[in-house]
């Protein structure tokens, strides 16, 4: 071993530490040694005990048994602000920002530079955070409010939260899940250079290459167990997927062989001003085609304004020959199609709901009589899909909210699967999901084309657009620049044309 | 696309005058709005009858506002907290009466505007304690106090009243005169508004309450003290409601068990209308200031052109949706705007 545990003692350590919600227990005795200059993974399925780790870390929770040392100094955090004083800083997986306050004020709540008499010295909050973007060498107004900003922005705007002071701690849940290249290597730089420094770095991501390319330790959780804990060198990416799933994954990219068929959704020169710009393409029966570009491009946008949760200018759509109104999503759900959309906390779910009514959302029409709800009816259906999906779930009644990552979004799935679409958009379908439900989605969306079901997935993850699509095409500002066949699909042309330096022949084939 | 054409890729930080411009604009455009309906109104008033801006006119018009000026200060303090204080006509009553009391057995006017004042303050830590300890929606809370301040008040009152001739008359004269056309009340309130609305916008804790009412998951983990804030704010509105109260006693003289009886629906009227928004996270006192200066204005506009004051209350009404769909608009254009901004920022990104 090239990398035995250091002598020192470790800046933040959890040792023992057991955590129960109710009758679910998150984690099981599970130790962690986090030391100065050393980046660390967290490895783990979804629902493992990685975010409840992290809580325990951040102060969120306490612990019901074993410690959280500082220094090999036994702490109890009574408070997020116990654990930022001790200098953890957290990057959380889904942003938690104030959309009401600018961007600065966001960076900086609870902590603004003084002025005399104890005043916020709002020009100083300001300048400060103008530095931090250059650092970060993000574009973003400083006094623009967060309300609106993508998620990528989002999460560069909580990264530079957690960098506007000094961390000795840096715990980053998943913070790349919506950044693209070039930013995830820019982030991988400042985060370098902060190890460099003598920060410890605490590191989870879904994406196995980013890992190995940052730390040199991972842990590995499963139901909230430790599982090993270990230097990174020597082991594959296979050693690790092995750990966290506990069995060897069939193939990632399960594609099945399908007939293509008659056009099902037909896009004709689709604008939304100062979104995307006379967009057309088809999606047929049985066919995947992917939607690549960069987050921003406006992708996203396009499929809302395809099923109607925004209006479009100009253009038509088209689901089996039957012309959409801008608009109206209840319409586009009578026509078949189904939107699964990209935030699913924001706009796929709603938290406080039950599974079984999130899922029975989408089916009044089918479980309702002469205006009275048949709730045995609901129930029915929400268990069919549950079970078709494999949701991991103690009880349909059981708030939303409390699922892990995956098995939410297993629910937004079964929410409009339950509705025999047509034509199914799924906006980041993956996104801040681990490998095995990730290949499980997979296969889903492979056997709904193989049954005639004609699927858009718009994703950012370029090896599943690659593996999945039968066609994909790359939106750039708006544009739409690509159209290539899936079998001459790589990832130099995509990006080519996702970044618009694509040679101008290809553009719309 | 031209690159060298774009201010925003020369500029990567923009200096802080030219970037707050979007922001200002919205927030302040939000209070120009109402500043520009209430002139209006007064200038179209003051056209159909000159007398209505007269000295005597303005004073009265001051001194009508000023109670609710300063209640609707406080309530915006707590509306920006997300939450609400239904209790404030009812501690507006008691404080009034409690000073009044006080004052009518000979004691000094100072000790019955404090008396007021702290009084207030308490029920503002009743309040604060039970919403941010019980985690109950401050609607039904604070719809109880309202009850509970209420009853307490009618049992201690009973059929008793304070009148103007039991007061000390330096007190008295105090609630009507004042420098010029600007009564003492009108620049007691002002001198609290500016104090309020500094200590919002310049103090870390006044800061953490914009923070909460914008997303309280989010000031959780950001480590805000949020049951502290909440009782800050909720003491706040309370000290001011009694303060009001004493303010009450000094203009009108005349405090009964029914002082300040529904006077909360004025107040959140008044707030809303000055686009402090119920969801929480934005605006300002100035605001809430405004809309309760151009509500009570209505009042006295309607008998100066000769149109009979059962209007009011639906008057009243009217400007609330007004200002609501105003809110509405005025967010949907926001949002436009924001978008066409990002997308100019994206093409200078990726140029």
């Amino acid at each position: 071993m090239k990398h035995p545990e250091p002598e020192t003692t470790p800046v933040l350590e959890l040792e023992g530490v057991s955590k129960s919600f109710g009758a679910v227990r998150a984690l099981r005795g599970v130790s962690l040694r986090l030391y100065a200059g050393e980046a660390h993974a967290l490895a783990g399925e979804n629902g493992a005990g990685k975010s409840t780790l992290i809580k325990v870390l951040a102060g969120v929770h306490r612990p019901d048994t074993g410690t959280v040392l500082l220094d090999g100094e036994p702490v109890g955090f009574h408070g997020p602000a116990d654990a930022r004083d001790a200098g953890v800083a957290v990057i959380y997986q889904e942003p938690t920002l104030f959309p009401d306050l600018s961007v600065a004020e966001n960076i900086f709540v609870g902590r603004q530079p003084r002025r005399s008499f104890g005043r916020v010295d709002h020009r100083a909050v300001r300048r400060a955070t103008a530095e931090l973007f250059e650092r970060l060498g993000v574009d973003l107004d400083p006094d623009r409010p967060a309300r609106g900003l993508s998620i990528a922005d989002q999460q560069l705007v909580e990264i530079a939260k957690a960098l506007s002071f000094d961390a000795r701690v840096l715990i980053m849940d998943e913070p790349t899940a919506a950044l693209t290249g070039s930013e995830v290597a820019r982030l991988f730089g400042v985060v370098r250079t902060l190890r460099s420094q003598g920060a410890a770095v605490l590191f989870i991501s879904h994406r196995l290459e980013e890992i190995f390319a940052l730390c040199r330790r991972v842990t590995t959780l499963r139901d909230g167990a430790l599982i090993s804990s270990e230097p990174l060198e020597g082991l594959s990416e296979d050693d690790l997927v092995r750990r966290m799933v506990g069995r060897d994954l069939d193939d990632l990219y399960p594609k099945q062989r399908t007939e293509i068929g008659e056009v099902a959704l037909g896009v004709r020169r689709l604008t939304r001003e100062g979104v995307f710009t006379d967009v057309s393409f088809e999606v047929r029966r049985g066919e995947i085609v992917g939607l690549a570009g960069l987050v921003g491009a406006g992708r996203s946008e396009l499929a809302r304004a395809v099923f109607g949760v925004d209006r479009f200018d100009g253009g038509e759509v088209e689901v089996l020959g039957r012309r959409l109104r801008t608009g109206a999503p209840s319409a586009a759900m009578a026509a078949g199609l189904a939107l699964v959309p990209e935030d699913r906390r924001a706009q796929g779910l709603v938290m406080d709901m039950s599974i079984e009514r999130n899922i029975g959302l989408t089916g009044f029409a089918a479980t309702t009589r002469a205006g009275l709800m048949n709730r045995a009816a609901e129930r029915d259906r929400a268990v069919d899909w549950a079970v078709r999906l494999q949701v991991k779930y103690a009880r349909l009644a059981h708030v939303v909210g409390t699922l892990s990552g995956g098995n939410q979004q297993k629910v937004v799935l079964a929410k409009w699967l339950a509705t025999s679409p047509q034509v199914l958009i799924v906006d980041e379908p993956t996104r801040g999901i681990d490998v095995g439900t990730k290949a499980e989605v997979h296969r889903l969306l492979s056997s709904l084309a193989a049954q005639g079901v004609a699927v858009l997935m718009i994703s950012s993850d370029l090896p599943e657009i690659l593996g999945m699509a039968d066609r994909v095409l790359v939106m750039h500002e708006g544009r739409l620049t690509a159209e290539i066949p899936g079998s001459e699909a790589t990832e130099e042309a995509v990006m080519a044309a996702a970044t618009g330096r694509a040679d101008r022949g290809r553009t719309a084939a | 696309m031209t690159v060298t054409a774009d201010p925003v890729r020369q500029q990567p930080a923009p200096p802080p005058d030219a970037s707050r411009r979007l922001v200002d604009r919205v927030f302040k455009a939000r209070e120009l709005a109402v500043a520009l309906v209430l002139v209006l109104i007064l200038g179209a008033t003051q056209l159909s009858n000159t007398e209505f801006l007269s000295e005597q006119g303005v004073k009265d018009l001051l001194l009508n506002a000023t109670i609710l000026v300063l209640v609707a200060t406080g309530q915006a303090v707590v509306v920006i907290t997300r939450n609400v204080d239904l209790s404030v006509g009812s501690v507006l009553g008691i404080s009034a009466f409690a000073a009044g009391i006080h004052l009518r057995d000979g004691g000094s006017p100072l000790v019955a505007v404090l008396l007021a004042v702290g009084l207030g303050a308490l029920f503002g830590v009743l309040n604060g304690a039970l919403v941010s300890l019980g985690k109950v929606p401050a609607l039904v809370v604070t719809l109880g106090t309202l009850y509970i301040v209420r009853g307490i008040d009618s049992i201690w009152v009973g059929s008793r009243q304070i009148t103007a001739d039991a007061l000390p008359a330096g007190f008295v004269d105090f609630g009507h005169d004042g420098i010029w056309v600007l009564p003492y009340l009108a620049l007691l309130a002002t001198a609290v508004l500016a104090g309020v609305a500094y200590y919002l916008r310049s103090y870390h804790s006044g800061r953490d309450l914009y923070a909460l009412g914008s997303s309280p998951e989010a000031a959780r983990l950001a480590g805000i003290p949020v049951r502290a804030r909440i009782m800050t704010a909720y003491v706040l509105c309370g000290a001011l409601a009694g303060l009001a109260g004493a303010l009450y006693l000094a203009r009108f003289g005349n405090v009964d068990s029914a002082t300040g009886n529904g006077y909360e629906l004025t107040v959140v009227s008044a707030v809303v209308v000055g686009g402090v928004a119920f969801t929480g996270g934005s605006g300002t006192v100035y605001g809430a200031a405004l809309g309760a200066l151009l509500l009570t204005s209505i009042n006295s506009v309607l008998p100066a052109i000769g149109v009979s004051s059962v209007w009011v209350t639906a008057i009243n009404g009217f400007l609330l949706l007004l200002a609501i769909a105003a809110d509405r608009i005025l967010a949907l254009r926001v949002a436009a705007a924001l978008r066409k901004k990002a997308a100019r920022t994206r093409s200078a990104r990726h140029a």
